[in-house]
């Protein structure tokens, strides 16, 4: 709510002539039947002619027409309001959602992330949309009804002080009571779903097994349970309906006895009762517009909650000043120094569960290395060794708890995080390409020019099929590049890396859908060309890594190799292992 | 019937998805005839309230001291009973209808499955399954939605209107005929407003849906975004994105909020005129005050249903228009059925053949031109080839996932197209590159070829496939439970349990598509061992990337662009020092 009221308040001001003109809007509404009775009751058979059952007829118009207006009048300014502040607040979510660090999403949920920026937002547009007038129309309903109907007829109106409170705790009880239930079909809706995704992208292994019986049966099972519980959820929401009626109903029915009483004690007049129950329409009204306030607060107080997390994130990983910052222990371009590191420090494996905090744990070990500007290094180790880790390091998307990371000659922590990352051209592990042109793609909002780009795309071996397209470099791409191959994606995305001559490349896992042919060609264009950019490669193949200036081998976080291909093939038990094969075969060929 | 099945296909076929939905309902027409009915009685006695409130209230009119109260008194208990009896009728309407509702949605939803798991594996080449699921997920929520509620509701709203209006006739001919006035002054703006407003609120919802799309697929490359330093251009991109949807919404709201308080308007304008013309009446001597409250308690009744018209029928069309979706999927075309004499391949020895297989995705795009292969018992065939030039789509072939084009393809000089095609499967265990877990313990993926494995014959093939001692690892070993995307276990990890679990399946033959692509070398070779093993007596087909793989191979088929390139074994096509030799030689560059 305070996040809510955060991005409202400005228009205070503003929110507070909505509620004024709903307010004078809601009071002329109350006022017709008011009039419709006194028509009947006093002017009607007091007066021998027409004109004054004329005038108040006309009171009554005029009242129809001036309700119209200012209740439309607080609509339309209450969605201003609405649209105004959601938009403030989405464009902040959003903002603080794009530069998280990667401990803040890891702990959120990419998800759960998404969600929070759209529906969450959703509920809390149309809550402050809805809050400003009918949280005036409701409440004026309730009281306003009950205290005309004080002022009209006190024993009356009793009878309404007494059915509203229970119609509202009854309300209030069964919702109470049906919403959790809810919760639980929206469960075993989710469970059906996952099933029917399962079988979606796994539909070739169900068929070569010829699991359909079976898959059908684990489906029934589940879209049964589903069913079930939908039933008793529904049999508990459709009581309020038929419940808030009799009531209502029940209220009349008093109403029409005692009034008939009164009338006869010459203290109703007959006018009176009629008015009364237009009164109750109205207070029933009112009771159910507050039922639906408090049920839409509770939703929207709930998603402004999850939103207010995210908005409410400390900025992490903000540079440190020059004076905190550490100096490089020699002058090498890209420097680990006894750094130790894994992802759950700070909350243990609570939020992910014991399961990937358990994978993760092991991520790295004391690590250091050191390459030369225009140097090349080669991180090699079998899945889950850390070396994706290695990178998260070097460009700071996480801090390590130990040891220190530098730069170009300067501690990672004190750089600027974008003039940090303009020096690296980067390839990550599952990269994405944008639903956007090639060329956008590639350029990525850089100054790259057109004769940069064509070189990035003929280096990265992709310019003969961009160029198959009719449109080229302007052509587009799906979202997720998925009207591109394995192999073009990756081929787009070194051209990425490339296109702006950065200092320092970095392919993580770049090449693995590139046959060795065209992965060759790659390499070799990339020597040629960037020879002056410091590079790191991390591969799975020894191919990729064969010809750099040193090699890393990690094992689960530990560094048990270091040295040239040459020296690790003495030095190094486990490197010689994933080399073996590879001389075997070299040997035919030569 | 064929004949009507082809009148459903068209799109925007309302009453064809209309009668297929009542289709639907038929297994509770009687259960439904009865809600009709008891809705009948339930709304009669709704109508027949007020007039007792009215004649209360005439009894009582009848001034201080003279009031009838044995009268007031019948009156008021009989809108007791009429008030308790409604209320009843109104929870057990209400009560059955869901209960058929959800019936009805389950059904269908099982319907769908059941059809997904008829389809071709085609269909889900061609469709998203975000498509697919919101069929069931969203369209059939809507379908019963609308039939636990709407049914019902135009059924005593069309009582209620049609009841409402023979009371207020018979209080007051020329007070109904005012009345009156107002329909079509309401039911012209509903249709007015809601030519102005549907455009807008289904401009809203595209514009939320690019949102979506657009956050969902920036936040997921945001590690990217924020290495190219182009979170500016991705922030000015989301505000204009961010702006159109804030302007959607204000458009679409600054039309929609002015129907209420217009129809309270039109309301409170007939209200206004009754009172006027009652005055006129009263004087005149045609009514009562009590015949003119009634009248009141009508028309606010006859006016209610007016006013909700325009939105049930909204509803209605939605759900019929979900319905076509939902139909829509049920009409695709399934996988050829077996033919009543296809026979079942029984004690398989392995030997395939494919003879001038040709085949193509689309038509005119053929991907496979003259497929020429044999594969003896027991032998191990390899397919390379650059990315593109048709690997997988002999795999497919293979497996009956799509027929040829032309051509045949023989298992034991069967031709498989005349097979039982649960047995063509069969035959084969499979490892795809794509690997596929779902979401249940390591022990249930794995034993998923094999119904009734014992726990030996589970760790038996984890062991084999080297992932034993990582499963020991985890804190309930066999017994964890693994997510759907495998999120949880890495890309490698998934592939060895994919491993063993067609270790487990032990068919005749073998499938390998890049069965081992994102395992270390090392690790990939431990594989290898095991799958000699494995692979032994069996016909196997191998794709793979790393030739190293397949240099043991019997045969190897060189693919490029669709054809048989070249076709030896390694040691021959090394010699030939053609275009296999370049592929071989490419990977120690």
């Amino acid at each position: 709510m305070k996040l809510i009221w955060k991005y409202a308040g400005p228009y205070r001001w503003f929110i507070l002539a909505v509620m004024l003109v709903k307010l004078t809007g809601t009071m002329t509404e109350l006022m017709v039947p008011y009039v419709l009775e006194h028509l009947l009751d006093d002017v009607v058979p007091a007066s021998g002619d027409a004109w004054p059952v004329v005038l108040w007829g006309g009171v009554m118009l005029f009242l129809t027409f001036a309700t119209r207006f200012l209740n439309m009048t607080a609509n339309r300014m209450s969605v201003r309001v609405a649209r105004n502040s959601t938009y403030a607040l989405r464009r902040d979510l959003f903002h603080t959602a794009l530069n998280l660090s990667g401990r803040q999403i890891d702990r959120v949920g990419l998800p759960s992330l998404i969600s929070r920026m759209t529906s969450d937002t959703y509920n809390v547009q149309s809550f402050v949309r809805m809050i400003q007038t009918m949280g005036i129309r409701a409440p004026i309903m309730l009281l306003g009804g009950i205290v005309i109907t004080l002022t009209m007829d006190t024993g009356l109106a009793v009878i309404l002080c007494v059915t509203a409170p229970i119609m509202i705790a009854l309300i209030t009880f069964i919702s109470w009571k049906g919403i959790p239930l809810y919760d639980k079909v929206q469960q075993r809706m989710d469970s059906l779903v996952r099933i029917m995704r399962e079988n979606i992208t796994g539909i070739r292994v169900v068929k070569a097994l010829s699991k359909e019986p079976y898959e059908e049966k684990r489906y029934g099972a589940a879209n049964a349970a589903m069913a079930r519980q939908e039933v008793r959820a529904s049999v508990i929401m459709s009581l309020p309906g038929p419940v808030v009626t009799l009531f209502l109903n029940l209220g009349l029915i008093l109403i029409v006895v005692i009034g008939a009483r009164q009338v006869d004690a010459g203290v109703t007049a007959p006018g009176v009762i009629l008015a009364f129950l237009t009164y109750f329409n109205m207070i029933l009204m009112g009771v159910m517009g507050l039922n639906r306030i408090f049920m839409m607060m509770s939703k929207a107080n709930a998603s402004a909650i999850r939103i207010a997390e995210i908005v409410e994130m400390p900025e992490d990983l903000t540079p440190v000043p020059e004076a905190a910052a550490e100096k490089p222990p020699d002058d090498g371009a890209l420097i680990f120094d006894r750094v130790s590191f894994n992802y759950d420090a700070d909350e243990g494996a609570g939020l992910h569960g014991q399961f990937l905090g358990e994978q993760r744990l092991k991520s790295l070990k004391d690590i250091s290395f050191s390459v030369r500007r225009g140097g090349s290094l080669g991180i090699i180790g079998a899945t889950g060794s850390g070396k994706t880790s290695i990178v998260n390091l070097l460009m700071r998307f996480y801090d390590p708890q130990e040891g220190r990371v530098f730069v170009d000659g300067k501690d990672v922590r004190a750089y600027d995080r974008d003039s940090l990352h303009r020096k690296f051209g980067v390839v990550f592990q599952n990269d994405v390409i944008f639903a956007d042109t090639i060329r956008e793609n590639v350029t990525f909002g850089r100054e790259v020019t057109e004769p940069m780009l064509r070189q990035a795309a003929k280096d990265a071996m992709a310019l003969s099929f961009i160029e198959g397209y009719e449109d080229a470099f302007d052509h587009g791409a799906d979202i997720h590049g998925a009207n591109f191959s394995g192999g073009q994606k990756q081929r787009l995305l070194i051209a990425r890396a490339l296109a702006a001559n950065p200092e320092i490349l970095i392919l993580d896992d770049a090449s693995s859908a590139l046959d060795y042919r065209t992965d060759a060609d790659l390499r070799r264009a990339i020597r040629e060309r960037h020879g002056e950019a410091t590079t790191v490669v991390i591969a799975q193949r020894i191919s990729s890594v064969l010809a750099l200036d040193e090699i890393l081998v990690l094992h689960e976080g530990e560094m048990i190799g270091r040295g040239t291909h040459a020296e690790l093939m003495r030095t190094c038990p486990e490197y010689q292992d994933i080399d073996i094969y590879r001389t075997q075969m070299s040997e035919e060929v030569t | 019937m064929a004949k009507r099945d082809i009148v459903m296909k068209k799109p925007k076929d309302t009453r064809g998805a209309l009668r297929r939905l009542l289709r639907y309902l038929g297994p509770w027409k009687y259960v439904i005839a009865g809600v009709l009915g008891l809705s009948l009685i339930s709304n009669l006695l709704n109508l027949w309230g007020p007039s007792l409130a009215g004649s209360a209230i005439r009894e009582a009119a009848a001034g201080p001291g003279r009031v009838n109260f044995e009268a007031v008194g019948r009156y008021a208990s009989l809108m007791l009973l009429c008030y308790l009896g409604s209320a009843l009728l109104g929870f057990a309407i209400s009560l059955s209808m869901t209960v058929v509702s959800r019936r009805v949605a389950r059904n269908m939803r099982q319907d769908v499955f059941s059809k997904l798991m008829r389809l071709p594996v085609g269909y889900f080449d061609r469709h998203q399954a975000g498509d697919i699921i919101s069929r069931v997920s969203y369209d059939i929520d809507v379908i019963s939605t609308c039939l636990s509620t709407d049914i019902v509701q135009i059924m005593s709203s069309l009582i209620t209107v049609v009841g409402s209006l023979i009371m207020m006739i018979s209080i007051s001919l020329p007070l109904s005929a005012l009345t009156l006035v107002t329909v079509p002054v309401a039911v012209g703006y509903t249709v007015h407003m809601r030519k102005i407003t549907q455009p807008r609120y289904s401009r809203r919802s595209k514009s939320y849906g690019v949102l979506n799309g657009f956050v969902e697929e920036m936040l997921s490359g945001q590690k990217t975004i924020l290495a190219y330093a182009y979170e500016k251009r991705v922030e000015e991109r989301f505000d204009s994105i961010n702006t159109d949807a804030a302007d959607a919404f204000a458009d679409a709201e600054h039309y929609g909020v002015t129907i209420g308080p217009t129809m309270t308007a039109i309301n409170n304008l007939g209200l206004s005129l009754i009172g006027l013309l009652g005055g006129v009446l009263y004087f005149q001597g045609h009514i009562d005050l009590g015949r003119i409250s009634s009248f009141v308690l009508y028309s606010r009744k006859f006016a209610g249903p007016i006013n909700a018209i325009a939105e049930i029928f909204n509803e209605l069309f939605s759900a019929l228009s979900a319905a076509e979706r939902v139909f829509s999927l049920l009409d695709e075309e399934e996988e050829t059925a077996d033919a009543p004499d296809a026979r079942l391949l029984t004690r398989i020895r392995g030997d395939v053949k494919a003879e001038h297989v040709s085949f193509g995705y689309l038509p005119r795009v053929t991907v496979l031109h003259d497929l020429n292969l044999e594969a003896p018992a027991g032998k191990l065939i390899a397919i390379v080839g650059p990315t593109g030039a048709g690997k997988t789509t002999i795999i497919n072939l293979l497996m009956r996932f799509y027929d040829p084009g032309s051509g045949v393809i023989r298992i034991d000089g069967q031709e498989i197209r005349t097979a039982v095609r649960r047995s063509v499967r069969g035959a084969y265990a499979m490892v795809l590159q794509d690997t596929w877990v779902f979401r249940g313990t390591i022990f249930e993926n794995i034993a998923y070829g094999r119904e009734n494995a014992t726990m030996e014959e589970v760790v038996a093939a984890a062991k084999a496939a080297r992932i034993h001692p990582f499963i020991m690892r985890l804190p309930q070993g066999y017994d964890t439970v693994i997510t759907e995307d495998g999120g949880n276990i890495s890309k490698g990890q998934k592939q060895l349990l994919t491993i063993a679990r067609a270790m487990l399946y032990d068919a005749p033959m073998l499938i390998l598509d890049e069965a081992t692509s994102n395992v270390d070398t090392a690790t990939e070779r431990e594989i290898q061992k095991a799958m000699r093993e494995l692979m032994k007596q069996k016909t196997c087909f191998v794709i793979a990337h790393r030739l190293s793989t397949i240099e043991s191979a019997d045969q190897i088929l060189v693919l490029r662009d669709g054809d048989v390139a070249e076709q030896g074994t390694h040691r021959e096509l090394m010699d030939r020092k053609g275009f296999y030799y370049q592929l071989y030689a490419a990977q120690f560059e």
